[in-house]
């Protein structure tokens, strides 16, 4: 009995103070929908070089978001960083941000990555183009996202669920680009050209175009890249079988309008109380050497000019990306899950 | 008298402090202006219903078809390997659900070594062959009735044991054989524990995301979750959390207006065991399958795969698994213990006092069950913010530094949600063992002027050590694997091997996850195997 009361005390007491180390001085404390292994390995460097402690929980988006709102003006988090723009715009609606104009962030983030109030910052660039069975499918049939609907394409590719907040960015781009009524008729030709019914993540989707359960899907390039830097050699089965195409590159109208891209980026929150440390942390995240290494270890297009990008993206080739403003992606990402909705897109 | 009295009060104040979630949540959906309702009524709300309901069905009968032949064997029959199967066929419970459908599908989807041996070995290409779908509605019944049927197995097995054998050997001495006595007897008399180990695999599989969410079938909860994170509509969310609720409550009541006024314990207690019923030949063959069966598919395979992932081909962990170990271990611990605790308390209550007021609040206290963790996480933080705000304006007034976030920033929140999500669990088994304890023994001890306290802890708890140890066990496996409430209300730099998991997982790193996942598995173990040392201590077979 005596060893469970320690047990008990001790785990109580380390309970409490878990609370207070968000309080300390020369510290910032994140709230990140980035996963711990995509963005820890970072913080731990800035803390070396800076001396500033960081304190980190994960999670979803928008769950974070929700414990921002509730804590309202006791919060102890003073950055918020997402992996997809729609749900920074979320927060920004939700008064949980500041607005902070940072000069050397503006220098260095171009004008469509970011906030054009200030309010958050994109820190890194994920695209998602359409990626194909080299074996199955003739390059010269793929032009846009819009022509998937076609029925050339009957049972012949996945996707992923609309659940997925990647999903319904490119739909809330095509509502910009191409309207509510074709963006619907679009998804809904998508839908019933669909070989199975969603489900899993982007690497199931190009493991089953692999396998030959489907022929094309759109994925984030990252995910292949990861694929083919595998040291496993199914992995890298699966990946010599696929190849990247860039859609809409050439044409009229939305039919040139580039490639889907999102970011993953980061805000200040409005009631966050180490502002200097939070600020020194976002300069960090966008200086040159970290950019450098969410292109290594994730494969993911830096925003600042000057930094290479990864051998695999690299060998996907340039191309050009959709202009968008990308809060439009957060504006009409309500929008677009209703039109999934609509469209039986699981 | 006083303390009688006293007794349900506490009760009630307990009930209603662990009711607050659901009653935040409760009032959140009155918020909700209907337009988005509208909008899913029209499109997807039919599908998450009947989803919801063929997923109910499907699990119900599979974990009724696992747990009950092999709690009824393992307790009443001799056939070899019986002691062994005993706690073995507890072990699936350490599997959490998502973990073995995610290492179901590394093996058997298009992808997988089966079906990739398949095509490689015939030459086929995908679709010239059939193959079952892992990633579809049977998949997921599957899944969950394999980890979840030890809900049904434990209760039952428990029930069975503390059943008095006289009758039994009533029933036999009046001509029936032992299998007409355990249709006739047995099993209506150990009804409560397998419903009450029914209802819980029910509400898991109710409140369950991951699995439903991995395999791309639409059920009321993936709805919650789309409307929560899709819509951002925490009312509209908390709206479809009450009629999860709301349909949760039908059953409860069916179940209660089914067996309205029975009582289930024995009027003879006895301490002696029936002969076991010694099966031999093709019987004890059949016996044996039956029993290695859900054991084999439930963990031996899954077990193995996500070992071969984690020794051979996942990053290794780093030694932070020490500490993630210790995080999981502790709040699991503390969790069970508190919520074994209030359980008894309720329970006891209710049996002191049998009237209306307090049995109902003790009923629908355990309802927290049934909805997804993140809904109960949300219902947890705001009450819990809202007094740590006027904890912050309270040490501002005296002048003194600002403390932070004490209650919702801290463990506390994590365990307060743990209670009001798992306190069913601990509700159920302990109820259960206590609804077998006869109500002449209470009369016995209040006629020697004992309090109901003493009755409680001299008569009662050494009397069900069994069923809380059981619920202890259970609490602690479910904490252990609880994922959405820890993913929300943990405090900066806590993690556990569940978020560990999850966090590789949702990377679609589901390789590099397995070593945190077998990690939750080995800690689960432990218990399980002091459930088992405590329960053969005390049962000589």
């Amino acid at each position: 009995m005596n060893l469970i009361n320690k047990l008990i005390f001790s785990t109580f007491t380390a309970g409490f103070l878990c609370a207070n180390v968000a309080q300390a001085a020369d510290v910032v404390n994140v709230y990140s929908a980035r996963k711990e292994a995509l963005i820890k390995p970072l913080l731990d460097e800035f803390s070396a070089s800076t001396g500033i402690e960081v304190n980190l929980v994960t999670g979803k988006a928008d769950a974070l978001l929700k414990r921002l709102q509730v804590e309202g003006s006791a919060t102890e988090a003073d950055i918020f960083i997402t992996s997809d723009v729609g749900r920074l715009h979320r927060a920004k609606e939700a008064g949980v941000l500041k607005a902070v104009a940072v000069p050397a962030l503006e220098a260095s983030i171009p004008q469509a990555l970011r906030d054009s109030e200030h309010y958050w910052y994109g820190l890194t660039l994920r695209a998602r183009p359409i990626i194909y069975a080299k074996d199955r499918v003739d390059v010269g049939q793929l032009t846009t996202y819009e022509a998937l609907a076609q029925a050339q394409w009957q049972g012949r590719i996945c996707l992923r669920s609309s659940q997925n907040v990647y999903n319904q960015s490119l739909v809330a781009a095509a509502i910009h680009a191409l309207g509510d009524e074709t963006t619907q008729s679009w998804i809904e030709g998508m839908v019933n050209n669909l070989a199975k019914s969603p489900s899993g993540g982007d690497t199931d989707q190009l493991k089953a175009v692999a396998a030959g359960v489907c022929d094309v899907t759109i994925a984030n390039t990252y995910y292949l890249a990861r694929l083919i830097n595998s040291s496993k050699p199914e992995d890298q089965a699966v990946a010599n079988k696929l190849a990247v195409f860039w859609p809409n590159q050439k044409g009229e109208g939305a039919a040139n309008r580039g490639a889907h891209v999102n970011v993953s980026g980061a805000a200040f929150t409005k009631y966050g109380k180490h502002y200097n440390e939070a600020q020194a942390l976002l300069e960090y995240l966008a200086s040159a050497p970290a950019q450098a290494w969410y292109a290594k270890i994730n494969n993911e297009y830096p925003v600042v000019d000057g930094v290479e990008v990864s051998q695999a993206l690299k060998g996907f080739g340039d191309y050009k990306m959709d202009p968008i403003d990308l809060e439009i992606l957060g504006l009409n990402n309500r929008k677009a899950i209703k039109l999934m909705d609509r469209a039986g897109w699981k | 008298m006083f303390k009688r009295h006293g007794l349900s009060a506490f009760a009630v104040v307990i009930a209603v402090f662990i009711l607050l979630p659901v009653i935040v949540i409760g009032s959140y959906a009155m918020l909700a202006d209907g337009a988005l309702w509208q909008h899913l009524f029209d499109t997807v709300l039919s599908e998450y219903l009947v989803n919801s309901l063929l997923l109910l069905f499907g699990v119900g009968t599979g974990v009724l078809l696992l747990g009950v032949p092999t709690a009824w064997l393992t307790s009443m029959c001799s056939f070899p390997g019986r002691r062994w199967f005993s706690w073995a066929l507890l072990l699936p419970l350490a599997m959490p659900a998502y973990i073995i459908a995610y290492t179901y599908t590394g093996i058997l989807d298009y992808a997988g070594p089966v079906q990739t041996s398949i095509r490689e070995l015939t030459g086929l290409g995908y679709g010239d062959y059939w193959f079952f779908e892992i990633r579809s509605m049977g998949g997921a019944i599957v899944m969950m009735s394999l980890v979840l049927y030890p809900y049904v197995y434990l209760l039952a097995r428990s029930a069975f044991l503390e059943q008095s054998v006289n009758s039994i050997e009533v029933g036999c001495s009046l001509g029936y054989s032992r299998w007409r006595a355990l249709w006739s007897l047995a099993l209506p008399m150990a009804r409560p524990a397998i419903i009450a180990g029914l209802s819980l695999a029910l509400m898991e599989t109710l409140a369950d995301y991951g699995t439903v969410q991995y395999f791309g079938v639409s059920t009321f909860t993936t709805g919650i979750f789309r409307t929560f994170y899709g819509y951002g509509d925490t009312a509209a969310a908390a709206q479809l959390a009450v009629g999860l609720l709301a349909f949760v409550m039908l059953l409860v009541l069916l179940e209660r207006y089914s067996r309205r006024r029975a009582r289930y314990h024995s009027a003879v207690e006895s301490k002696a065991r029936a002969d076991l019923i010694p099966l031999d030949g093709s019987k004890a063959l059949i016996a044996f399958a039956l029993c290695l069966a859900p054991l084999l598919f439930g963990f031996m395979i899954p077990a193995a795969q996500l070992l071969y992932w984690a020794i051979f081909e996942a990053q290794p962990l780093g030694w932070d698994f020490v500490e993630l170990a210790w995080n999981s271990f502790s709040l699991a611990f503390m969790a069970a213990l508190i919520a074994v605790i209030l359980a008894i308390i309720l329970s006891y209550a209710k049996r002191n006092k049998p009237i209306k007021p307090i049995s109902t609040v003790i009923a629908i206290s355990g309802f927290g069950y049934a909805l997804p963790g993140t809904i109960i996480a949300i219902g947890v933080l705001i009450p819990l913010a809202w007094m740590d705000h006027s904890i912050i304006a309270m040490f501002e007034g005296l002048g003194w530094d600002n403390p932070g976030l004490l209650l919702s920033g801290s463990l506390v929140a994590l365990l307060f949600a743990y209670t009001v999500r798992f306190l069913a669990v601990a509700l159920g088994s302990v109820q259960a063992g206590l609804d077998q304890i006869k109500p002449s023994l209470d009369h016995a001890g209040r006629s020697m002027g004992h309090s109901p306290w003493a009755i409680l802890r001299q008569i009662h708890v050494p009397l069900m050590r069994g069923s809380i140890l059981t619920a202890v066990l259970i609490v602690f496996v479910d904490v252990l694997k609880e994922l959405p409430a820890t993913l929300i209300l943990r405090p900066f730099n806590f993690n556990t091997m569940a978020v560990r998991a999850y966090e590789l997982a949702s990377d679609e790193r589901l390789v590099d996850a397995a070593p945190a996942s077998i990690m939750i598995v080995l800690v689960g173990l432990i218990p399980v195997l002091m459930l088992h040392a405590s329960i053969s201590r005390r049962r000589p077979h």
